[in-house]
This record gives C-alpha cells, structure tokens and sequence, in this order.
C-alpha cells in the first residue's frame, strides 16, 4: 500500500519497517534519505525542514534516525535556558557523559568545538552523525554566532556530522544580517484531509472494527476539519470523543453499520466539543465527566471565559475607571469633562477633523500618572486623601494586569500608564459603583 | 570583621540569625513598657496583650482553615484523580494527548491573604498527597532559567532542609545542580526518589492512610501569582514540562487573583492545549470579612473591643482600599496593643475570673484614674450623696464597686450580642435594608448611638408590621435558634416568652376558624352615605371618617399577636442594645482611638511632609520652632523657610526674588539688626544653603526647572497661605 523507501547501504527490512510508521510522508523520508546518502558518506553539512505544527517533521527525523540505528542527538531549543545545556546534550548522546563533564563551567563555542575535535580525533565517526535540533526559531535568539556556527558544524569539527534544524518558520526569517552557509531546504507541506483519515483510522480502538472506527474519524473530520488540521489536537478529539459514539451502539440501539443513525447522534455533540474542549474552555476531564452527566446538568459548567467579574476594592474601581478615560479620551477634552465651569465650548469646534476615526478602534494611549490622579479625584464622589494606599492600589493594578506600565520601571519621575480593560468590563465595573461612564467617553459624545 | 578582598568598598555584615533571635526575645516587653502609660502594672498589661492576641491568631487561622477546606478538599481530590488516572492504560487514555493537569485556583484581588492560603494548601499537599510541592512567586523569576532554578531547588531541596545544620549542605547540593538545571535533572532524582521509597520500607513513609499511590505521586508545582509572570517564561516551561511528563507526573497550580480569563490572555492556544485546566473559585473576600467579624469581634467572648469609629476606619479600610482579611486582622491587632499601651485601666480588660482579681490588685494611682473616667463620674453622680463619698474617698469599697461593675459590664456583653443578632434577623430581609444588609453595619448602628432613636430602625419597625404570618414565624424561629445557645438569665426568659409567642402563633389557625365572623357592617354604613350625599366638603368628611373607622377597625387575632411579638423585640432591643458609651467602666474594654489607627494604617506620605514643612515643631518638638497657626519662625530649618516663601508665589518663581527674601528671613533670625549694613546681603554661605533648599524641595517634588522663563522654576503643587 506504501511506496517502499530504497536506498542502498541500509537494510531493506528496516527501510520497509519505518515506511510502514511514515504514512503519507513517504515523498519526504525518501528526499531525506537521497540526502543522508549511505551511513559512511559524508551529508550535507545543514539541513532545514519546515512545516506547520504537527506536520510530521520530528516524527520523520526519530523514525528514521531510530529505525536505521544511526548515531544521533535530539535536542530541544525551547529546553536550552543556556548554550550549556545543549553542549551538553550533543557530547553526551555522541561521546558518553564522561566528555559532557569536561565542559567548563560557562562554555563558549569554541570550547564545545575544542572539546568535539579531541573527542572526534579519538573516536571518528563511521557514520554520519546527526544533530536534529528541533523548534529551531529559538535558536535566533541565543547568541549571534551559534546559529552561522553550527550551519557549517562540519567544517569546523572536521567530522562527519549533519546538523538538521526543524522549525516551524521559513528560512528566510532566519538568515542573520551578516550572512551565513546556506543549509538546504526542504519543507513538509500540511497534511490533505484524505491523509489525516488514513492516518487518524490507524489507531483504532481495539475492541471495534476498522470500518466502524473509519467512519467516525470520517464524521469527525468533516465537523473539525474546517477549524482545525492539526493532527496531535484531532487525535485527542477522536479519544475524547469516541466512548459517545459508541454509546448507541452499546446499548443495542443500532448496528455498527448504520452510520446515518450514528451520526445524527453525534453530531450535536460534536458541535459542542468544538466549542468547549477544543477551545480549552473545559478541560477534557471535565468534558468526560460530562459525558457521562445528564444534559441537562452538565448546563452549569462554565467555561473558563464565562468568568469575566473581578471584584475589586471601591477606590480601585474608580482608579480604573479614571485610567480608562484617560486611556481613550484625548488630553485636551480633559477641561470639557471634569471642570464644572467649563464654558461653552461648541461641540462643532470641539471635535477635530482628524480625531473622528474612534479611540476606542485605535486602542488605549498613555498617560501619565499626574493626569490619571486629577481624573480620579474629579470622577470619586467624595473627598479622598492622598494615602500610601491609594498609590499602592495603581502598583497593585498593574500586578494584576488591568493597567500596564509603559514606561521603564525604573523611572520613578512621572511614570506613564495604559490602561488593558476592555470596554464592557469597564462598563460593568462602573455599573457597580453606578457611575455612567459613557457620559464621560470622548467617542460616545 | 574582615573581608578578603583587596579593593576599598563598603561591605555588608549581616548579623547572624541567632544573635538576631535572642537580641529580639528580651526587647519585645522592654518595647511594650517604654513609653506607656502607668508603667507599673506593665507586665499585667503586656502579658494580657500576648495571650488575646495569640488567642486571635489560632482562632483566625483555623477559621481560615475551615473556610479554605471545602475548596481545598476539591483541589486535593483533582490532585489524587489527576495521578491515579495517569496511570490507566486504556486506548482512550493512550490516544489521549498527554495533558498536564491543572487547577487555576481563583483567589480574589486580595494578594496579602493568599499567602496563608497557599501555605496551608501546600502543607497539606505535602500530607495527603506528594511529598514533592515547590511553589514559586513571579518576583523570583524573572527569565526561564530562574523559574527552573527555583522550582528544581525547592522540589529537591524540600528533603534536605529540616535543621539549621542541614541546610548549608541543601545549599551546596543546590549551587552544584544549578550548573545544569534541566527538567532531566529533575527526571534522573524523582526516579532515584520513588524507587528508594518504594525499596526501603514502604510502611515507615505512608503515614497517612490516604496516599493512594505512593509510588508516583505526582510532582506538583504552585504559581502564587498567575498574572505577574512573564507570558513568555510561563509558555516556554509549559512546554518544555509537557516534553517530560511521560516521564514525570507534573502538575501545576495557578492562583489568579483576577479572573479565569486571564490565562486565555496569557497562553496562545498551542500552550493551553497542553494543559488540563479544572478551575476552582474560592469564596470572596467580603464573605471571609463577615465570618472573621462574626467570630472575632460580634462574640462576648474576647473582652477587647473596639468603638464604632475605630470600627469604621478598619471596615472602611477593607472595602475602599484592599480587600484584604489579613490586613484588617492586623489593624485589630494594633488597636489592640495601643489599647493596652496607653490604658492603664486595660489589667481590667481580660476574662471574668483574672479581672476580678485584678481589681483587688489594683494601685492607689489607677483608682485615682477609675475616679477620673468620664464614664464612672456619671456613675457617681446618680448615686445617693453617702455613697458619692464613698466612691471618692474609700478605696476598698471602690473595689467591691468596681467588681460589680465590671460582672454588669459582662452582662451588658453577654445580652448584647445575641439580641443584635436577633435583631438583624428580623430586618435584614427587609425590603432595602434598613438597617444594612450585614450584621456588621447594624452593629456599627448600635454602637454610634440608641439604636431605637434611629430614622432607620422606626422604619423597619413600620415594615416588619406589615410581614405576613408564615415569615414572622420563620424569623422568630431564626430569633429562637440564635437566642437557645445564651445562657445569661435575661436571655433565658427572654426565650421562654419568644417560644410563648410562637405557640400562639402557630395555634392561631385552630381559633382563627372559631373568631371568623368580622364586624362588616362598620366600613358598609358609610359607604351608604356616601352615595347619599354629594357635597364636596361633606364627601371629604366622610372619607376621613371612613379613614378613621378603618384605623380604629378591631385587629384581627393575629395582628394583635404580631404586634405583641414586635413589641417584645422592640423591648429587648431597648433595653440591651443601648451603646456602649452609657456603660460604667466601658473605657476598660473599649478602644477609641480612631485617629491613631488611621494615621498607622492608611498612611498619608504627602500630608505628612507638607505638615514637616510648614511646622516644624510638629516633628522636632523644639520650643523655639514654636509658633502660631500659619507662620514658620524665621530659626527653622532653611528648606521650612524656602517652603514657606515659596507658598506666596504663582505657578512661575523667580529665583533670585526668592533668593532675596530667603536672604532676608535668615539675616533677622542671625540677629542682624534690619539697619544694619549686612541685613538681607546675599553672602556665599546663605547662597549655597539657598541652593541645598531649593534643590530639596525639587527632590520632594514640590518644583522644577522650566524652560519658559530663564531664572525660574515651577510651581507642582496649587494652594497657598
């Protein structure tokens, strides 16, 4: 059913083998393969493969790399906190930990280079050794001459090595400013809806027939293909979801080769997992526990967005209220809202041309800390002294991410505000302490 | 002490922690008796102090206690079904993506209080269910190396550290992991931990009988504040423990202080679809306010209290500012040390028993100062002329006087608060609330002035008139069932005439059906005339007639009944809810001073310079700074005077107009004559102390350089002389 892979100078038996773990990703491995050439022969210094999330690409490299038992390191970039940790797992996985201990104690590159070439001198390698650094965007961030370094890791080891960066972003986004070897492309395109059924039917539940199973990932695939093609995310859907499907079935209701039955059970419930699981609205504890609830409790569990009330102390709602005016009110339109003698100020005058495009659609603008006191102390009813807490409250807020700081921490002088609430919670905040905010909105006006 | 180094600096000798210890031991009753007032009976006072306030803290902590265990029994139950579901091997749980199980536990704005509450969810983590608990704060991880660093120090660290001894060798442990601190570290020593456990006798660690799995109990990992964190950090060890937890049975707790929604804000879809979020809400802060003040301050059990106003400012403290429980308990106990700081008569203030006794020891001086209370005085003049003198020259009848009082200031106590109980029974489900919606605002009520005299409570009196018969039952009940406990005299026949009443209620259905027939011929006979005549005036007098005839119209049984009921509360509430004030001897038990605990608590930075500012003896308690309202003597200290001088310009100053005048304020308090030839000169020495000023009262914020006007500065601050 597979396109085998061939390539001389390895084992039919294990080729056929890790074919049958490659569905649909056949075309890929066999590239990869051309490119590997024969474990003694050199590779290619650098390879970069590319792919959206779940695409395969780390599978393919660990089947193939375990199946044909050659010499390999797997590291993650996201684990590296520091350099070390990934010299660390390259010279332990090639050289044993006795040579990982003789890295000092803050190495450099040079030093991991130093002490890959003694090793290399001792032990050289028989065949290609890999190196597969996986989420390999991160490695941009590290220091500015890791990435180039290990591009052309043979050159500077004189070792037959292949560093294989997996990433799910395009190389270009990666080339450094002062240019680099180029590593070789090869991108892992999405999977069509056709090869996440062949794949998905796979792991069938053991109990029930591979048809039956066939047909729910059908079903499921045609409510969730539309939102999600992500296979590690569809997988766990089918899990979760699958002890309903079976549910009729179990009770004797219909046949296994009913689907129509089937599906109109499903269905409903599937739209549902969309919108709740799939979303992490519930966890997927919960949602089994709901399977099981009658429907009519299972109504109560709210998901996790359903709780947007925060309770807050009285000053500290007017605190905010007065940030979010002054996030979204232009300063000079200040003198019209808060002065009670205001004068007459035509509204035709008033409003500027270029400030008719809504503040609200162009976000919260900062403030400074001075601008945002005067607006507190003119929108609280009554007379509030300028207390230790009262400042404490705006640090305590920013804690809570209801407002951020914009400026730099360590600018004691005037610091500058914005304020990160959206208008209806600010709307139901002020409803508490019954003030009409809308009144005092410049775009409302 | 010395140091190795070999440049100059300035190094920091911390005091060891033992020498810190024993140096505090002795200083804590020598601090309590410095200062205070009637420093003899001191160690009486003090000794009190200690055992109320340590009597305060059990209490409130196993109040808090029981408040958190329901929602932390069900975070425990998640924690236990979390690692014995991991464990299955079925093919849905095997298809499953492996999540990390989380519990975001929503805690309320109130940050001061969660750290009890974290520290009692931990320890009893580490009871029932994994010994392997590390907890991290968003201040100490600033960058993902430092959040690895923590957590693997604290999950392996939590074996070492028991003795002062031991802990030198956790660190060392610690500084040689750092070096390469990785979840594979963390692998490699959970592996070595549970198989040891698991080898060497497995009895001796299960002490409690509800580990259900002690050989993979799960790792678990507490983040105290969910919103502080850096998103990034945060989403980059998600992901690097989700790579582990084949291997390693993590588990996260998030405490939010906002709302649940705030992790959708902070983790993109592809990092919450690693984790297994179960939320749980813990009960609101105002909740936790009400149960602590039930317990704490509305019971005649604690013989301290505090007077409406210093009630107020702690309650308005908790409402306006913070929200927090904890910091409210704190402000009791500062009320509760100033009270026996600065009240000699507070021996007086503990149980029955020791107070009694305490009277007898009372000095020739605190008898005096009984004599002085407002409170005694007006005792004293209601008496007979006799025992007036008495009172005031013989002391040990003032004892045996002062017993009494102090057993009627019990009684008062003990009525008090069952009756104000009964009392918010009744009026708190009141349309609008009356008389507040929480205990605790009727209490504030009572305490101000006689209740009774109340706009209020007349009110609700004309609102619980109108209740119908089933509701009065069930509120009396309610009176019932809170007056059964008491067990003071009063209280006692209090409950036999409220049981009395309910019989009567509840029997009034048998004699209703025999009392039916009602006098309805009284309201038909003017309606009759009503139809008869048509005069305006008439027609008025008829109706206020008719208006009459119905007021005065006979009640019906069970009107007659409510009433009585009504009026028997009415008397109860009268003749035991009176304030505090009208108490002989409440001065004892009573702390008043609203002002001191406000300026401790709610501190005002800015009020507080400005008043060092513009009087300076305030602050450095010296008689030649002493002046009149409004004036700075020209001898206090430059930046008073530079203040001062600054007060009488507009928003822009002139520096060297104000030069002058400082000058000239600093000549007259040299003694220079004004005639004189050097009076208001500006000289090197008064210039640059003209500068220092000025640049001071920059640094404080009161002005700045501007680049409107060349030699001047800005005002910052409005306001004047």
């Amino acid at each position: 059913m597979t396109a085998l892979l061939e390539h001389p100078g390895y084992e039919e038996q294990r080729l056929r083998s890790s074919a049958e773990k490659l569905p649909s990703r056949e075309l890929q491995a066999g590239m990869l393969l051309s490119l590997m050439g024969q474990p003694q022969q050199y590779s290619y210094p650098s390879v970069f493969i590319y792919g959206h999330r779940a695409s395969g690409k780390s599978h393919v490299m660990q089947v193939l790399l375990k199946e044909l038992e050659l010499p390999h390191a797997t590291v993650s970039c996201v684990e590296c906190v520091s350099v070390v940790l990934l010299f660390e797992q390259v010279l332990l996985s090639f050289f044993g930990c006795d040579v990982a201990s003789l890295l000092p104690r803050s190495p450099s590159l040079s030093d991991f280079v130093r002490i890959y070439r003694q090793q290399c001198s001792q032990t050289p390698a028989k065949q290609t050794r890999y190196i597969v650094m996986e989420k390999a965007e991160l490695l941009r961030d590290t220091d500015a001459n890791l990435l180039p370094a290990l591009l052309r890791l043979q050159e500077l080891v004189e070792d037959n090595v292949t560093v294989i960066l997996l990433s799910e972003i395009v190389w270009d986004k990666f080339r450094p400013n002062t240019g680099c070897f180029e590593p070789l492309l090869l991108h892992f395109p999405d999977y069509s809806k056709a090869e996440l059924q062949q794949i998905l039917s796979q792991d069938r539940h053991p109990s029930y027939s591979a048809e039956f199973y066939s047909s729910y990932i059908n079903i499921l695939l045609g409510v969730f293909y539309s939102v999600c093609r992500d296979l590690r995310e569809l997988r766990h859907l089918a899990a979760l979801n699958f002890s309903k499907f079976c549910e009729p079935l179990a009770e004797g209701k219909v046949k296994e080769t009913d689907t129509h039955k089937l599906w109109r059970n499903i269905e409903p419930h599937l739209k549902k997992a969309m919108q709740t699981v799939y979303l992490r609205e519930v966890s997927s504890l919960q949602w089994e526990q709901m399977q099981q609830m009658e429907e009519k409790e299972s109504g109560a569990l709210r998901g996790l967005s359903a709780h947007t009330h925060v309770e807050l102390p009285y000053y500290s709602k007017f605190l905010l209220i007065a940030a979010y005016l002054a996030s979204y009110n232009p300063a000079r339109t200040d003198k019209r809202f808060f002065l009670k003698h205001h004068g007459k100020i035509r509204k035709t005058n008033f409003l500027k041309k270029n400030e008719k495009t809504s503040n609200h659609l162009l976000g919260p603008k900062p403030f400074p800390l001075d601008r945002l006191l005067a607006i507190f102390y003119s929108v609280v009813d009554s007379r509030v002294a300028p207390t230790a807490s009262i400042f404490s409250q705006i640090s305590s807020l920013v804690t809570l991410q209801l407002l951020t700081q914009v400026s730099h921490d360590d600018q004691l002088d005037a610091p500058k505000y914005k304020c990160a609430v959206s208008m209806d919670f600010i709307c139901a905040i002020s409803r508490t302490v019954s003030f009409d905010i809308v009144k005092y909105l410049y775009d409302f006006l | 002490m010395s140091t190795s180094s070999v440049s100059k600096g300035c190094f920091v000798f911390k005091p060891s922690a033992k020498k810190k210890k024993t140096h505090k031991k002795d200083s804590l009753e020598d601090y309590f008796s410095h200062g205070c007032e009637g420093a003899d009976n001191s160690e009486v006072r003090f000794k009190l102090c200690q055992d109320l306030w340590d009597q305060i803290k059990t209490d409130t902590e196993v109040l808090q206690d029981e408040l958190n265990r329901k929602i932390l029994d069900s975070l425990l139950d998640f924690t236990r079904k979390c690692s014995s579901t991991r464990q299955h091997s079925d093919w849905a749980s095997q298809m499953r993506a492996s999540e990390i199980p989380t519990a975001a536990l929503v805690l309320g704005v109130n940050v001061p209080d969660h750290d009890m509450t974290f520290q009692s969810l931990s320890e009893l983590l580490q009871q029932s269910v994994s010994p392997h608990v590390a907890s991290v704060q968003a201040k100490e991880c600033g960058a993902l190396k430092h959040l690895m660093k923590r957590v693997l120090e604290r999950l392996m660290g939590t074996v070492v550290t028991v003795d002062d001894e031991e802990e030198e060798e956790a660190e060392q442990i610690q500084l040689h992991k750092s070096v390469h601190c990785s979840l594979n570290t963390l692998c490699d020593w959970y592996n070595t931990k549970t198989k040891k456990s698991n080898t060497v006798s497995p009895g001796k660690k299960r002490s409690s009988p509800v580990r259900d799995d002690p050989q993979q109990p799960p790792v678990v990992v507490i983040f105290k504040d969910f919103e502080a964190f850096n998103p990034k950090v945060l989403q980059d060890f998600i992901l690097i423990c989700s790579r582990y937890i084949e291997r390693l049975p993590l588990m996260f707790i998030f405490g939010i202080a906002t709302s649940p929604s705030t992790i959708q804000h902070m983790l993109p879809h592809s990092v919450s679809s690693l984790l297994c979020i179960e939320l749980f809400q813990s009960l609101s802060c105002t909740q936790h306010l009400a149960t602590v003040i039930d317990k704490l301050i509305l019971t005649p059990h604690f013989p301290f209290k505090l007077n409406g106003k210093v009630m107020q400012v702690l309650i308005s403290i908790f409402l306006y500012h913070d929200f927090s429980v904890r910091n409210f308990i704190k402000g009791v106990q500062l009320a509760l040390l100033e009270h026996f700081h600065s009240q000699p008569l507070s021996a007086l203030c503990c149980k029955k028993k020791e107070a009694l006794l305490n009277v007898m020891q009372l000095s020739n001086s605190h008898l005096e100062r009984i004599r002085h209370l407002p409170s005694f005085k007006r005792y004293v003049e209601k008496q007979e002329p006799q025992e007036q003198g008495n009172l005031l020259t013989d002391d040990a009848h003032l004892k045996d006087v002062c017993q009494n009082l102090i057993k009627d200031l019990r009684k008062y106590h003990k009525n008090y608060y069952p009756v104000l109980r009964c009392l918010h029974t009744l009026t708190s489900s009141l349309p609008r609330y009356p008389l507040g919606k929480q205990v605790r605002e009727l209490h504030l009520i009572c305490l101000e002035k006689n209740v009774w005299e109340n706009e209020d409570y007349q009110t609700a009196m004309k609102l619980l008139k109108m209740l119908a018969k089933d509701e009065l039952i069930a509120l009396l009940q309610r009176c019932m069932e809170t007056l059964e406990p008491v067990k003071s005299k009063k209280m006692k026949s209090a409950l036999v005439q409220l049981k009395d009443l309910l019989a009567k209620l509840k029997q009034l259905d048998t004699v209703a059906a025999e009392t039916l027939p009602c006098p309805e011929d009284c309201i038909t006979s003017p309606v009759k005339n009503l139809q008869k005549k048509t005069d305006l005036f008439q027609l008025q007098k008829t109706l206020l007639e008719m208006n009459e005839s119905r007021r005065a119209k006979k009640l019906s049984p069970f009107e007659v009944l409510r009433n009585e009921a009504l009026e028997f509360m009415d008397g109860l509430v009268k003749s035991h809810l009176s304030p505090p004030e009208t108490q002989t001897l409440y001065e004892v038990c009573y702390y008043t001073s609203s002002a001191t605990v406000r300026r401790h608590l709610n501190a005002t930075p800015r009020t507080s310079i400005q008043a060092a500012l513009s009087s300076p003896y305030y602050y450095l308690q010296n008689e030649s700074l002493k002046t009149e309202d409004g004036t700075v003597s020209n001898a206090a200290p430059d930046i008073c005077i530079a203040y001062k001088l600054h007060l009488e310009c507009g928003r822009l100053i002139n520096l060297y107009d104000w030069l002058e005048a400082y000058a000239t304020v600093v000549s007259a308090a040299e003694g220079n004559h004004p005639d004189s030839e050097h009076f208001g000169k500006v000289e090197e020495v008064k210039h640059a102390r003209f500068i220092r000023s000025v640049s001071e009262l920059e640094f404080l914020g009161f002005i700045k350089s501007t680049k409107q006007k060349t030699d001047h500065v800005a005002r910052l601050t409005w306001g004047g002389c």
